[in-house]
C-alpha cells in the first residue's frame, strides 16, 4: 500500500470531523471539542483547517487556498499541493471556481455563493481566553452567556486609544447568542460573515471546530457611542485601483517608499486583466 | 420599615471529612444592618462566609435570600444561572487580598465597569462617568482612572475592590477580613469610608475578620466562633463589654491595649 487515504485522514477519523462540523453548524457559533489529529505540519499552519478541509472535499471537489488573501504564499501554496497529493483533487485560484476554500486570515472580496464552503484556519478559539484564562470558566461564560467581560476589552481599548484599536479577530456576537471569535481576519471583513456560503472554522492545537450555516445574523460587538466601523488603509489599490478592497501596506525601497495593493491576489489580477482587456 | 430578614440563614453545616468546617448556624440579617463574625484562625468563618456565597456547596442548612422578584428563597438551590445573577447585582463580595477580587491586567475604570457591563450597560460614555464617580467615593482621584491595579499601593487596591463591588448598587455584602494586611492608618481610612458607604448606601453586610475593633466600629451585631459552632451571639456592644461564654472572654482580654 502506497498511497494516502483520500485526503490523507481515515475514514473514522473524518466521520468524527464531520459530526463535529454538524454539531457546529447545528448551534452557530459554539465551539465543539474534537479529537484533532496530528498533521504533518506544525501547529500554527493550520492544522485545524486542514483537518475540517480534509473531512468535506470530495473527488468532485475544486480546491482554492489562500494565506492573507494571497495564492502564492508559502503557507498556500504547502496546503494546496498537500491536498493535490494526497485527494488528487482540482485546484484552481480563482474564488468563482472553487468549492472548497481554506483561508488564513481573510475572506475573499469576491462574494461567496450556497455552492461554496469557507474554512477557516484558528489559531485561538476562545474569545474570551485573554481576559479568563480558566476553560472551565469560559465554558461556564458561554453556557450562561455572561459575556460583560468582552466589554471591558473594548472599554479598555477606548480608554487606551481613543478608539476600538482592536483591528483583527474583532469578537462578534451569532444569532444573538454566542459569542465567536471570527479568526484573526482584520475588522473589515466582519460584515461579510453574513454570506451565503458554509463557513467552517477549525482550530487543531485547541481542539475546537465551530460554525456558521449561510446567511447566520453575525454583529460585531460595540459601544453605542463607539459603534463598530469596518475600517482599511485609506487608500486605493497601486495596482487595479480598487477602493473598495482590502489593502496590504507594502515596503517597495529602503527610502521610504511605500505602495497599497490588494490583499486579495486573485481579486486584483482579475481587475487587472479585466483593465486590459476594454483597453486593448 | 419591611418585617421581613434579609438573609435568612438556617443550620448550615459544612463537613471537611470527618472534621468540621462550620456546624448548624443559625441567624438573620435585617436590611441595613451589619453583622460581624470574629473568631480565631481555623474556627469556620471563612467557611461559613463562603458557603453563605454560595462559593462553597453545603452539607446541611438553607440561605434564604429576599429577592428583588421571587421574595425569600434558598439561594443554595437555585439555578447556578440565577446565583451568578444574583451575585453580580444585588451581592457583592470583599476579598482579603485585592488581587483576589480586581482585574489585575485592566485598568481601575475597567475594573468598575465591568459589573454595569455585565448588566447591560453599552454606553461608553455612561460607564466611564458613573466609573469616575465611583472612585471619587472611594477616594482614589479620576486622573488614576486609566491605571492598572498594579500600580496602586494596597491600600488603594482594597478601595478600588470595594468601588467595583458597590457600583451595581447591591443590598448585601460579604466581607472576609477586608482590613487584613493594612496597616494601621490606612485600615482607619479604610474603616471611616467603609462605614459611611454602609449608612449612605443602607447596605446589609456580614463582615468577617479577627479584628475586634473593625467590629466594635462597623457591626450591629456579632457571633463569635469557635472550632465551627456559634459560642456567643449579641449586640457587639454587649458582647464586647460584658462577654459570657469563656472564649469571648479570653478573646476580649487578648486585646493589646496601646
Amino acid at each position: 500500500m502506497n498511497e494516502y487515504n483520500f485526503a490523507y485522514l481515515d475514514e473514522q477519523t473524518k466521520r468524527m470531523i464531520r459530526r463535529a462540523i454538524l454539531k457546529g453548524l447545528a448551534i452557530p457559533g459554539y465551539q465543539v471539542p474534537f479529537a484533532s489529529r496530528e498533521m504533518p505540519m506544525p501547529y500554527g499552519w493550520g492544522t485545524g483547517g486542514v483537518q475540517v478541509s480534509a473531512a468535506t472535499l470530495t473527488p468532485n471537489d475544486t480546491m482554492k487556498v489562500i494565506d492573507q488573501g494571497a495564492d502564492d504564499t508559502t503557507n498556500a501554496i504547502s496546503i494546496r499541493k498537500f491536498f493535490q497529493k494526497t485527494a488528487h483533487v482540482e485546484v484552481t485560484e480563482v474564488t468563482k471556481e472553487a468549492s472548497v476554500i481554506q483561508t488564513r486570515h481573510r475572506i475573499p472580496e469576491t462574494d461567496l455563493n450556497e455552492d461554496q464552503i469557507l474554512v477557516y484556519q484558528v489559531p485561538i478559539p476562545e474569545p474570551l481566553r485573554f481576559l479568563e484564562p480558566s476553560e472551565p470558566e469560559t465554558r461556564k461564560m458561554h453556557a450562561l452567556e455572561e459575556y460583560g467581560l468582552m466589554h471591558v476589552k473594548l472599554y479598555e481599548d477606548i480608554s487606551r486609544h481613543g478608539a476600538i484599536a482592536t483591528s483583527y479577530a474583532y469578537p462578534v456576537k451569532v444569532e444573538g447568542r454566542y459569542v465567536m471569535d471570527p479568526s484573526p481576519i482584520p475588522k473589515f471583513d466582519n460584515p461579510k460573515m453574513e454570506m451565503s456560503a458554509i463557513q467552517l472554522f477549525g482550530a487543531g492545537r485547541e481542539q475546537r471546530i465551530y460554525a456558521l450555516p449561510p446567511y447566520t445574523k453575525v454583529v460585531s460587538l460595540d459601544f453605542d457611542d463607539f459603534p463598530f466601523e469596518a475600517s482599511k488603509a485609506d487608500h486605493a489599490c497601486e495596482l487595479c485601483g480598487a477602493d473598495n478592497s482590502y489593502l496590504d501596506e507594502v515596503i517597495v525601497d529602503d527610502q521610504g517608499g511605500r505602495i497599497f495593493v490588494c490583499s486579495d491576489t486573485d481579486f486584483c489580477a482579475s481587475r487587472q486583466q479585466e483593465k486590459k482587456g476594454s483597453a486593448s | 420599615m419591611s418585617l421581613q430578614p434579609l438573609l435568612d440563614v438556617r443550620g448550615i453545616t459544612k463537613m471537611y471529612g470527618r472534621r468540621i468546617g462550620c456546624a448548624d448556624i443559625n441567624f438573620d440579617l435585617w436590611p441595613g444592618e451589619v453583622m460581624g463574625i470574629v473568631g480565631e484562625s481555623g474556627s469556620g468563618k471563612s467557611t461559613l462566609l463562603n458557603c453563605l456565597a454560595g462559593y462553597v456547596d453545603v452539607d446541611d442548612g438553607q440561605v434564604f435570600f429576599d429577592t428583588r422578584n421571587e421574595g425569600m428563597k434558598d439561594t443554595l438551590r437555585m439555578s447556578e444561572p440565577e446565583r451568578r445573577m444574583l451575585s453580580r447585582t444585588d451581592w457583592a463580595f470583599v476579598h482579603q487580598h485585592a488581587r483576589d477580587g480586581l482585574r489585575m491586567s485592566v485598568s481601575a475604570g475597567g475594573n468598575v465597569g465591568e459589573r454595569l457591563m455585565a448588566v447591560g450597560a453599552r454606553h461608553y460614555g455612561n460607564i466611564r462617568d458613573e466609573a469616575i464617580d465611583w472612585l471619587e467615593r472611594v477616594e482614589i482621584h479620576h486622573s488614576r482612572i486609566d491605571d492598572r491595579p498594579t500600580a496602586f499601593s494596597g491600600g488603594m487596591q482594597q478601595r478600588l475592590q470595594i468601588a467595583r463591588n458597590l457600583v451595581t448598587g447591591p443590598r448585601l455584602v460579604f466581607m472576609d477580613e477586608p482590613t487584613g494586611g493594612l496597616d494601621v492608618s490606612v485600615q482607619a481610612r479604610l474603616l471611616d469610608l467603609l462605614r459611611s458607604l454602609v449608612r449612605e448606601m443602607g447596605l446589609s453586610a456580614i463582615i468577617v475578620t479577627h479584628d475586634l475593633a473593625v467590629v466594635r466600629l462597623l457591626a450591629d451585631r456579632l457571633m463569635v466562633m469557635k472550632d465551627g459552632y456559634v459560642v456567643e451571639s449579641g449586640l457587639t456592644d454587649q458582647v464586647l463589654d460584658d462577654p459570657q461564654h469563656s472564649y469571648t472572654q479570653l478573646l476580649v482580654s487578648s486585646v493589646l491595649q496601646v
